[in-house]
């Protein structure tokens, strides 16, 4: 084969799903092509049928999925006609997989070594004990795993996301396939552990000369990984090309859309605003830069009071830690942290898994008993609250959590859940009850007909909007937000970002946001909350950290940020 | 793990005295003079009933038999049977029959409910799935004296092909019928069960993952399929155990089988407070092993159960 014919190429895939309310297709008419060594991403938010292709070239669809009509040439073969036998012998030998979810992509009742050395045993790379036993330990250590030897014997539970996706990945490397296929490999992963990991595939990837295709929903992140893009939307390919051009240029109405709501872009276009004083040219309906300049100015000129409403000093969690055999010993989620929240603006606080900022929120919603320090709601001490205190405090300070879809009370209907903190703190009648929450309702954006909905007939991003909502029920004048954002689509992330800026300067809201992502902290936040390992990194003003990092760790956060260093045209 | 189990045997000491007492109450409270109903239709002499009452206790008050008789399970003294024989002995007698019985029952029912429920969850929706769902609906709506019946009717007296009763012979192929039916009123909640787990676990992220890696059928389905699958059956088959005595029970009665739960229903009939509450004490320490002994089990089938 010569290097100017593709490895693969898809030719008019239509894939279809048989439902409750019969066939429906899902990708219509799609067609690509893979070059040898190649690295090309398909983009697009969730339901835009970026992995029903990526599943559709091996074969991997669900039960009701099915390919009807177009080819999967690989290597000159259609995939699409293979029997069960013959794809399987290209899947993993010819065409490797990396899933999305570490977490629920190995199985948790067997070891890693077992689970890496039927991959190897299966591809028929080594037969012997032996061999296998060596050849697995290989492809653990050039996942980038310490001490394979040992890692083999423990199970997935024992590993962290970024070590279980280090494993997928080399699973899906481990016969040196032509083509691997990512789909979103690290969007479960905080930002520095996706560089380290992708820096790990590309690396391999160059070595064996393997083509990728990369499937993910940030933009930035595709421009930054693949040399060639693809931006798909309700199963069509609506843009194609090469990636900063498409970034620098976009030409369909939803690429600008994407460009604008992708807070890693944003970002950096927030900086080039902050450094040159130029002003932004809107990028489409959502455009978070300007979303984000636009507060700035709004909370310059209103010249807000400082009086903090929120404080926390020398604040310390530890949590005993069972080893067995009736020991135990001290973890400190928390070390001796302080800083304060002034009243109507943003504090973020960030840092990457285990680094004690969800802690620190259910402390201070008082869902988690405080070992040391004080935290103070407007003047009064949280730890020395009674119950009939503590009910107060909740009815001026309420949550918004991470999982649209755990958060709410699937059994009941949207009006209920909305409704609930109006019952408890028996506010009104019946009637004003419910008065209040189509006002809600109306607040948030959504159609007042979603009142007797229950919430599996809604969307992510509605889901998030009924979760605000109810936090705002209660005219509450602090709203603690967990990750309110990290599971949404870039586009959902970007209404929801541009409802809650117009929320607080509506109502004055302060607002505590806990992220992992540092993008979206540059679009919402006033002051930034840096931590680590339970402690604080570095604090201060968003612009001034971002612009200016002191400290070596938030740098190295900064940096991760995909596309960061991509230039565009702004 | 060693403090798991100690505390787990901890646990079991209240339960220990709370069937004990909850059952020796309910047998104190049963209508009736036991002694009295020794005699028939003859009018014992006063002083012989006394000296009968006398000899198991029952002259005294209820909370003193209790503890009289807790004292005694303590220094393996399980009692005599108001037909004058040692309950130990009649349990030593009885309890292996039972045994027996029921390792056959559920053996018998864990390869069938395993086996059929992981081939219906594969074949969701199709002519075997719906097939297997009819019977065991069949035979989840079925009690299990009826199918005792039925087995008994037909299998052994129409076609012949075993004998009606057990009796005195106790060999295991002779106790094939009656462990037949007990494995059968114990199949159908397992068979779903184990169908519905093989239908989630085939809809996990990691059984589409091990198809990626080039693995086959052949070895996906039992190895990345039947083992996640078996967890939940494998928990359930420990809280089956009452049903199990329950069955055992009626089936024992049907087939007249000298085992534990002929016997405790016969007793309970008779009112004999030391043959019941013997036997009930027995069957809830058993029950409490079984189902440390099913957890420990559990933690074997899945390595993120750690006991600590």
């Amino acid at each position: 084969m010569t290097a100017s014919e593709p490895l693969l190429s898809i030719r008019d895939l239509t894939i279809g799903f048989s439902t409750q309310n019969g066939f429906a297709e899902a990708l219509h008419g799609v067609s690509f092509d893979v070059m040898p060594g190649e690295t090309v991403a398909i983009v697009g938010e969730s339901g835009s049928g970026k992995s029903t292709t990526a599943h559709g070239i091996i074969n991997l669809l669900p039960e009701n999925g099915k390919v009807t009509g177009g080819e999967v040439l690989f290597e000159g073969c259609d995939l699409v006609k293979l029997s069960r036998n013959e794809i399987e012998s290209v899947r993993g030998r010819e065409i490797g997989f990396v899933p999305q979810d570490p977490m629920s992509n190995l199985n948790p009742v067997w070891s890693i070594g077992f689970q890496v050395k039927e991959t190897i045993r299966a591809n028929g790379i080594a037969t012997s004990k032996r061999d296998v036993e060596k050849h697995a330990i290989d492809v653990l250590k050039q996942a980038g795993l310490d001490d394979a030897e040992r890692r083999l014997g423990q199970f997935p539970h024992q590993f962290s996301g970024g070590m279980r996706q280090r494993v997928l990945i080399g699973m899906g490397l481990s016969a040196t396939p032509k083509l691997l296929i990512a789909d979103e490999p690290t969007s479960a992963l905080d930002v520095t552990v996706q560089r380290v990991i992708l820096d790990n595939l590309a690396e391999l990837t160059m070595l064996n000369n393997t083509a990728v295709l990369f499937i993910t929903h940030d933009l930035g992140l595709a421009a930054e990984r693949a040399e060639k893009l693809i931006v798909m939307y309700k199963g069509n390919i609506v843009e194609a090309g090469d990636s900063r051009e498409i970034l620098q240029n976009p030409q369909h109405p939803y690429t600008r859309r994407l460009v604008a709501a992708a807070p890693s872009l944003a970002s950096q276009r927030i900086q080039a605003a902050v450094e040159h004083k130029t002003v932004d040219e809107p990028g489409g309906e959502f455009d978070l830069a300007l979303a984000a300049e636009e507060r700035v100015h709004e909370i310059d000129a209103e010249k807000h009071d400082s009086t903090p409403v929120i404080e926390v000093t020398n604040l310390t969690k530890t949590f005993k830690i069972r080893r067995g055999n009736f020991r135990s010993e001290n973890f400190t989620a928390v070390n001796n942290v302080s800083f304060s929240v002034a009243k109507g603006t943003t504090t973020a606080l960030v840092g990457e898994s285990g680094s004690g900022k969800s802690t620190i929120a259910k402390m201070a919603l008082g869902l988690e008993s405080i070992t040391s320090g004080s935290i103070s709601i407007e003047g009064a001490d949280l730890a020395s609250m009674k119950r009939s205190g503590l009910m107060t405090l909740r009815r001026r300070m309420q949550p918004v959590f991470q999982d649209p879809y755990g958060s709410l009370d699937p059994m009941r209907n949207i009006g209920d859940i909305i409704g609930e903190p109006l019952r408890v703190h028996k506010f009104g009648t019946a009637s004003e009850r419910s008065q209040r929450v189509r006002e809600l309702l109306d607040q948030v954006a959504l159609p007042q007909e979603l009142f007797n909905r229950y919430p599996n007939e809604l969307s992510g991003g509605q889901r998030q909007r009924i979760a605000i909502a109810r936090a705002l029920a209660l005219k509450p004048d602090i709203v603690v937000l967990d990750e309110a954002v990290s599971a949404l689509d870039v586009l959902v992330q970007a209404q929801i970002l541009q409802l809650l800026a117009e929320l607080q300067s509506e109502l004055g809201l302060t607002y505590l946001f806990i992220t992992h992502d540092l993008a979206v902290v540059r679009v919402i936040a006033d002051n930034v909350v840096v931590m680590q390992k339970g402690e604080i990194v570095e604090t201060g003003p968003t612009d001034e950290v971002f612009g200016n990092p002191r400290e070596a760790y938030t740098q190295n956060l900064l940096d991760a940020i995909p596309g960061a260093n991509i230039e565009l045209a702004v | 793990m060693l403090r798991y189990i100690l505390l787990r045997i901890l646990q079991a000491v209240p339960v220990f005295f709370g069937t004990t007492f909850l059952i020796y109450f309910m047998v104190f409270a049963m209508p009736g003079d036991p002694i009295l109903a020794m005699f028939g239709d003859k009018t014992p002499n006063p002083a012989v009933l006394e000296a009968l009452r006398a000899q198991y206790n029952l002259d005294k008050p209820f909370i003193v038999q209790y503890l009289l008789y807790i004292g005694d399970i303590f220094q393996g003294n399980f009692g005599i049977s108001y037909s004058g024989r040692e309950v130990s002995e009649i349990l030593v007698r009885t309890f292996p029959v039972t045994l027996k019985l029921a390792v056959m029952a559920v053996v018998l029912e864990l390869i069938l409910s395993i086996s059929i429920g992981l081939f219906s969850g594969i074949r969701k929706g199709k002519f075997f799935d719906n097939a297997m769902l009819i019977i065991s609906l069949v035979l989840m709506s079925l009690p299990i004296f009826v199918i005792a019946f039925l087995a008994q009717f037909f299998v052994a007296i129409q076609w012949g092909w075993a004998s009606p009763t057990v009796g005195g012979n106790t060999a295991w192929w002779n106790m094939l019928l009656p462990a037949i039916v007990l494995a059968l009123s114990l199949y159908a909640t397992s068979m779903r069960l184990m169908r519905g787990s093989t239908v989630e676990t085939l809809g996990n992220d990691f059984v589409r993952t091990a198809y990626s890696k080039g693995l086959g059928r052949r070895r996906v389905i039992p190895v990345h399929v039947l083992r996640n699958s078996l967890i939940p059956v494998v928990t359930n088959s420990a809280t089956n155990f009452g049903i199990l005595i329950v069955g055992a029970t009626v089936t024992e009665g049907i087939f007249n089988v000298p085992g534990v739960g002929n016997t405790l229903f016969q007793a309970i009939v008779r009112g004999e407070r030391p043959t019941v509450v013997s036997f009930v004490t027995v069957l809830v320490i058993f029950y409490v092993f079984l189902n440390i002994l099913v957890d420990l089990l559990y933690a074997v089938l899945d390595p993120r159960i750690r006991y600590v």
